[in-house]
This record gives C-alpha cells, structure tokens and sequence, in this order.
C-alpha cells in the first residue's frame, strides 16, 4: 500500500475485481466439496481457474498499473498459461478417470465405442 | 480512504481464498478415489497461486509475482504427471 494519493476509482475497481475473483475460486472449490460423482465435480474448479484467474489478475494488473511501481504486463503471461493449461489437464484426467472406471465396471459408465478397446478390457487387470 | 477500501478488500480476498484452499484441502483428504485427489491438488494449487498474487498487491513487491508464475508451470506439470500415471500406471514409458 503505497502513496497516498491512489485514486478512489482505481481503489474500488482492484477491490470489486478481487472479492469477485475469489468469491468465485470459492464457489468453484464448494462445488468440488459438494458434487456427487467424480464427473460432476471436474467441472466445479474451472470455475476458479478461468473467470476467478481472470477477474484476480485484472485486479492486479489496475493497482499496478495505477501506482507504476512495474510494468503491468506480466500478470497476462500467468493468465495466458493457466487458460491453456487447464483445460489439457483436465481432459487427460477425465480420460484417466474414464479409462479406470471402465476397467473396474463401475457402473454407469458409457463402454467405449472403439472395439479395439474393450478387448482390451476383457483382458487387462485392474490397476491398483 | 482509498487506502482503507483496498486493505480490506484485500484481507477479504486472502480469508475467501484461504477457505477455498480449505474446501479443497478437504476433498484432497476425503476423496473417495485417487482421480478426486489430483483434481483437488490442482485446484489448491490455483487458489495458492491467486494468494500469492494477492500478497503482491497488499505488499507492492514483485518479488510474489515471480513465485505465483512459477507455481503455475510446476502445478502443471505435476497434474499432467499425476493424471499419466492414473492412466498408465508409471509417467515416462
């Protein structure tokens, strides 16, 4: 909290910013505590990893920007890696997920459509 | 008075993320599966990360910049590592 003369309007957008990104990560990571299945619970944290990241950075990129204490392009690169790493890692994991459940029969999972596959299910092990 | 609107704007966003790390920290203790581990590792780790961010805004160093970038990439490659392993059962075949 540097200086005393930051502007109101700059005050009141980081502050709307930041409560708005974490009360978002919140509710993505209640989401993640309350779903029932597996499958619904992946969805609850893209919450937090897309607008919440969003609206975080933005609030960082005004309070430095205003107060000119360092270029304020830096919070972009964290954005630009978080919005293209999450969705690849969250595919893999629910493929991962998939590819378990159906190797142990769990039931209400669709079966593969790739014959291929489920010999490949009649025969392997269950993972440990 | 600007000054006081963002320090407690801030100390609310560090409390809110803090109780989001603490649900996901639930779920990464609780989850029935290893599936429900990793994700919520993955979402502790994003919410560590906007903490830090946070800490760069209320101390004004760019010192907790550099730490959150580098959580990103390493939270990263830890997932895609952990949900290989889910798969394959070892991470470099």
């Amino acid at each position: 909290m540097t200086g005393d003369q930051f502007p109101l309007w700059a005050a009141i957008a980081v502050s709307v910013l930041l409560v708005a990104g974490s009360l978002l990560m919140l509710a993505g990571c209640i989401g993640m505590v309350r779903f029932r299945s597996f499958y619904q619970r992946i969805h609850a944290p893209t919450l937090g990893t897309s607008f919440g990241t969003i609206f975080i950075l933005a609030g960082s990129v005004v309070y430095f920007t205003v107060t000119q204490l360092r270029p304020a392009v830096h919070e972009v690169l964290i954005f630009v890696f978080v919005s293209v790493t999450t969705p690849v890692t969250l595919m893999l994991l629910a493929r991962a997920a998939l590819y378990r459940d159906r190797i142990e029969r769990v039931q209400d999972v669709p079966a593969s459509k790739d014959p291929l596959d489920n010999a490949e299910m009649q025969t392997s092990k269950k993972p440990s | 008075m600007s000054q006081i609107i963002l320090f407690w704007s801030v100390l609310a966003c560090e409390a809110i993320l803090a109780l989001a790390m603490a649900c996901a920290a639930y779920r990464l203790a609780r989850g029935p599966r290893a599936q429900d581990r990793v994700l919520s590792l993955d979402a502790f780790y994003v919410s560590g990360m906007l903490l830090l961010v946070t800490f760069g805004i209320r101390t004004g160093t760019t010192l907790y910049f550099e730490v959150a970038l580098i959580i990103g990439a390493l939270g990263f490659v830890s997932t895609l590592a952990l949900a290989k392993f889910l798969m394959r059962g070892e991470v470099i075949e």
